[in-house]
């Protein structure tokens, strides 16, 4: 079981994955664990972010079997960027209709918006070349070193990246934007009357966290350098990053990065045990498992490893566009208690 | 005179905070309580705590002398307490008819006589039986609410605010109909922003005041006091 | 056109069965049931498991076997509803939790329910029967094969039924009241925990049955619910969340609308049809066409 990642090769492979996940795992972070956005559509974002990548890096399309838009040849970082521009525009676009609907609307929509691009993705063949796939994706300082080492480049590339992420997003949040944010997730019809413009506040989010799943997409795109469509089924692109999230703790960047590490550890750590087998139905079993344990991190420990107890009043989160009752305009809604990650500065804190 | 209702020494709120710290109040067989008091006083949280909504923190509560501390709401109604809170008190897609015979959901029997019983009590409702509550005026609606109470021949009808948002005429004639119904031998135990009207209603009154007994006397004696005059008749 | 139109009304009832049940849980507990797909996927499997003997039943593709096998999916699926519900999501109500986490529940229970399928049966296509089947020609260039008139007819037996519940029994009357308004239920005395059992048991029962019916239609595969979820909440939102009226026509809509389409677009953009006609009615009135303003 361990005698894999003493192999440093592999544990290379490993982490970058891990960061790689631990980058959209802070940018779903900021739509759920800071705005309150439910966002069920990651997989969109992920296909949008590797796909714009790998038009804006690789070589123009050449022969009879591939046929895509782009091959601009453009370095890595901007390939990097120009991922996260193209997320936060369709951000915007599905932003506008969407993020005034309550939560689960909103997620229900979110999946719709993720399906639908897989399926565009699948059947445009001009677009991305289909179920063919884009493959040769370039990767960023290749000549630099021995194949065999480079591995351990991408991975300091990666690490640098998520740094970077994770410097700026704890900068966002603490700052008075980030509090306005906070204030939006915990109590809306508060912030609401406090004048701020809830919805331009609730766009920005959006936008920057799929701005970041845009860098996630595009990392990753450059590390496998092959990607199809079914890359970005739901499983994959948006269901493991939520369980990440939820196992790591969300409201809290830490915990976004230690849920990365635990769930694709498991994942991996499942895949190796079960890769002897014959019968390729056994690889279902990392399914179910990471199935039965979202259902049980939500049943025993719901603020995961490292979460904030969301300090949200008692009886909010059922029906949240339904008026507050009577009596709750009699008293003063209590908040419920904090847990010592939150006291020792983990997060900023509403008003 | 039996005692159909006592409370004493209620304590209960909403997650950490209490907001009874002890009431207590008592009601005869055949009396009209009325419980007065300013906003937040804790009125709507007595009659939940009544009924079994809301969880008793400390205190008891008995039944024609039984305890019936801690019984929930399902209880309450096999026991003949009937419950009418402020608003959302009907089932808007259900139909008139329809909203009666839930009131008389755990009833096996049939309900033809007491329908025809609520009918002649509620003439409006016997009109279109087959209207739908969300389509009824505010006046409509709280007489549904009362006959719904109502189905299942109740002891004691607890109502929280009965007279709420409804016109002046409204208020009137709900006052009415709750006085014809005590007069046919229920218990009626009210809680109401409208003091005055209250107060004229009932045979003794309670004044809360931030979840204490302020007061308590015959509805006349209330009516009548200086202070109570101050503070909560108003204009 | 005709053609499609008449297909997709047999999408339709399948899709009507499903919509039913997803609405009524979604109107009485106020939570999207992102599992409903993934359960009418075992109704099929479960069938598959429990169908036995050869023969037909007139000119259908199946047996009498075949009858059992539905009422034995019904039966399972209905029952495993009410089993996940106890176990997972009355625990998350009575602790408040919220709307995101009881949806993150049910699909992490939707993962779990498609996973145990790919083990037990793996990935490939699996039919109910083999062999031909030949459609009846109709006037309008209409074709319908005996199976799909079953189909057609199953449904709509299905539905009465469920309006009959709803609007002549006790307990029918009961579920509408306590979706309308869940405490005042309780307060009139109503058992509502019987009435979310129930809603289970129908809800899921139902789901089963569209699963079985979409395995005669089509094929079986451990993704067969998964796509049809999003035109059930399209048809259960058009129609209006907890309208059993709503859900019928929204399944209407949503099915023959998606079966038009392919007329002008790829068969593989169904689902992206539910889709837009779901952002459409969010848009526009986002209660659906029978909601209740909330």
């Amino acid at each position: 079981m361990i005698s894999d990642f003493l192999n440093p090769s592999y544990l290379a492979g490993f982490l970058t994955l891990v960061v790689i996940y631990a980058v959209f795992a802070i940018g779903l972070n900021v739509h759920w664990g800071y705005t309150g956005i439910f966002n069920f559509g990651v997989a969109g974002f992920f296909a949008v972010g590797a796909y714009t990548s790998a038009i804006l890096t690789k070589q123009p399309a050449s022969g009879d079997y591939m046929t895509y838009i782009g091959g601009l040849q453009l370095p890595y970082f901007v390939g990097l960027i120009g991922a996260g521009l193209a997320c936060a525009v369709l951000a915007f676009i599905i932003g506008i209709p969407t993020l005034r609907l309550r939560e689960d609307y909103l997620a229900i929509a979110s999946i719709g918006v993720a399906e639908t691009l897989r399926r565009v993705f699948i059947n445009e063949m001009w677009l991305v070349n289909g179920t063919r796939g884009m493959i040769g994706i370039p990767q960023p300082l290749h000549g630099l070193v021995d194949t065999a080492d480079y591995k351990y480049v991408y991975l300091a590339i990666a690490a640098t990246v998520l740094l970077v992420v994770y410097v700026a997003v704890e900068r966002g949040i603490r700052s008075p934007w980030g509090r306005v944010l906070r204030a939006i997730r915990e109590d809306e019809m508060t912030a609401a009357a406090s004048g701020k413009n809830i919805f331009a506040f609730k766009m920005q989010a959006f936008m920057l966290g799929a701005f970041i799943m845009g860098i996630g997409g595009a990392m990753y795109a450059s590390y496998v350098r092959a990607i199809t469509p079914d890359t970005f089924v739901p499983m994959f692109g948006t269901f493991l990053i939520w369980v990440m999230l939820i196992v790591g703790g969300s409201g809290n960047n830490k915990g976004a990065i230690l849920g990365a590490l635990a769930v694709w550890l498991i994942w991996n750590r499942t895949g190796a045990l079960v890769s002897e087998a014959q019968d390729p139905r056994i690889f279902y079993v990392r399914n179910l498992l990471i199935g039965v344990l979202v259902v049980a991190v939500l049943l025993l420990r719901p603020k995961g490893i490292w979460g904030e107890e969301k300090r949200v009043s008692v009886y909010a989160g059922k029906e949240p566009e339904r008026g507050k009752r009577k009596e709750e305009e009699d008293a003063e809604p209590p908040t419920t208690t904090v847990s010592s990650a939150e006291e020792a500065g983990e997060g900023g804190g509403a008003t | 005179m039996t005692v159909v209702l006592e409370a004493d020494g209620i304590v209960s709120g909403y997650g950490e905070v209490d907001i009874l710290h002890g009431v207590s109040l008592m009601v005869d067989e055949g009396e009209i309580i009325s419980v007065i008091g300013p906003n937040g006083a804790g009125k709507s949280t007595l009659l939940k705590s009544v009924f079994g909504l809301l969880k008793l923190r400390k205190g008891k509560l008995l039944l024609d002398g039984n305890d019936a501390t801690g019984l929930p709401p399902q209880k309450m109604v096999r026991k003949g307490v009937s419950y009418v809170p402020q608003s959302e008190n009907v089932f808007p897609s259900l139909t008139i008819l329809e909203n009666l015979e839930m009131g008389a959901f755990i009833s096996g029997d049939n309900i033809k006589e007491r329908l025809a019983e609520v009918y002649d009590l509620f003439p409006i409702l016997a009109e279109r039986p087959h209207a739908k509550a969300g389509k009824l005026s505010g006046g409509q609606r709280q007489m549904l609410a009362l006959a719904r109470a109502l189905m299942l021949q109740p002891r004691l009808l607890l109502l929280d605010e009965p007279t709420a948002s409804l016109s002046p005429r409204m208020v009137g004639d709900i006052l009415t109909k709750i006085r014809d119904i005590n007069e046919s031998g229920v218990a009626i135990l009210i809680v109401e922003q409208n003091a005055r009207e209250a107060l004229n209603l009932c045979h003794r009154g309670y004044v809360l005041v931030m979840g204490r007994n302020a007061m308590e006397d015959t509805g006349q004696n209330l009516l009548n006091s200086e202070e109570v005059g101050r503070l909560y008749l108003g204009g | 056109m005709a053609q499609l139109i008449v297909i997709g009304l047999i999408m339709s009832s399948i899709i009507a069965l499903g919509a039913i049940g997803l609405t009524l849980i979604y109107g009485i507990l106020k939570f999207a049931n992102f599992a409903h797909g993934d359960l009418m996927t075992v109704g099929a499997y479960i069938a598959f498991l429990t169908f036995a003997g050869g023969g037909h039943i007139g000119p259908l593709s199946f047996g009498y076997g075949m009858i059992l096998a539905m009422l034995a999916a019904m039966l399972v699926v209905g029952l495993m509803s009410v089993v996940i519900d106890r176990l997972v999501y009355r625990p998350l109500r009575r602790r408040n939790a919220g709307l995101v986490i009881l949806a993150m529940a049910s699909l992490g229970m939707a993962i779990i329910v498609r996973s145990l399928v790919y083990l037990g049966w793996g990935p490939d296509q699996r039919f109910y029967t083999s062999g031909l089947q030949y459609a009846h020609q109709f006037p309008l260039g209409i074709a319908l094969k005996p199976d799909q008139m079953f189909i057609g007819a199953t449904a709509l037996v299905s539905v009465a039924l469920v309006y009959l519940l709803l609007y002549r029994t006790k307990l029918g009357k009961a579920m509408r009241a306590t979706a309308d308004n869940m405490e005042l239920a309780r307060v009139a005395g109503i058992d509502t925990e019987q009435v979310v059992i129930a809603t289970w048991a129908i809800g899921g029962s139902l789901a089963g049955l569209a699963g079985v019916l979409l395995g005669i239609q089509s094929h079986l595969m451990p993704e067969m619910g998964f796509i049809f979820i999003l035109p059930l909440f399209a048809a259960s939102i058009l129609g209006g969340v907890g309208s059993p009226h709503g859900a019928l026509v929204g399944a209407l809509v949503v099915g023959i609308s998606q079966e038009a389409s392919t007329e002008w677009i790829s068969p593989a953009y169904k689902p992206a049809v539910a889709f837009i006609l779901l952002f459409a009615i969010l848009l526009v009135r986002p209660r659906g066409i029978f909601g209740v303003k909330v």
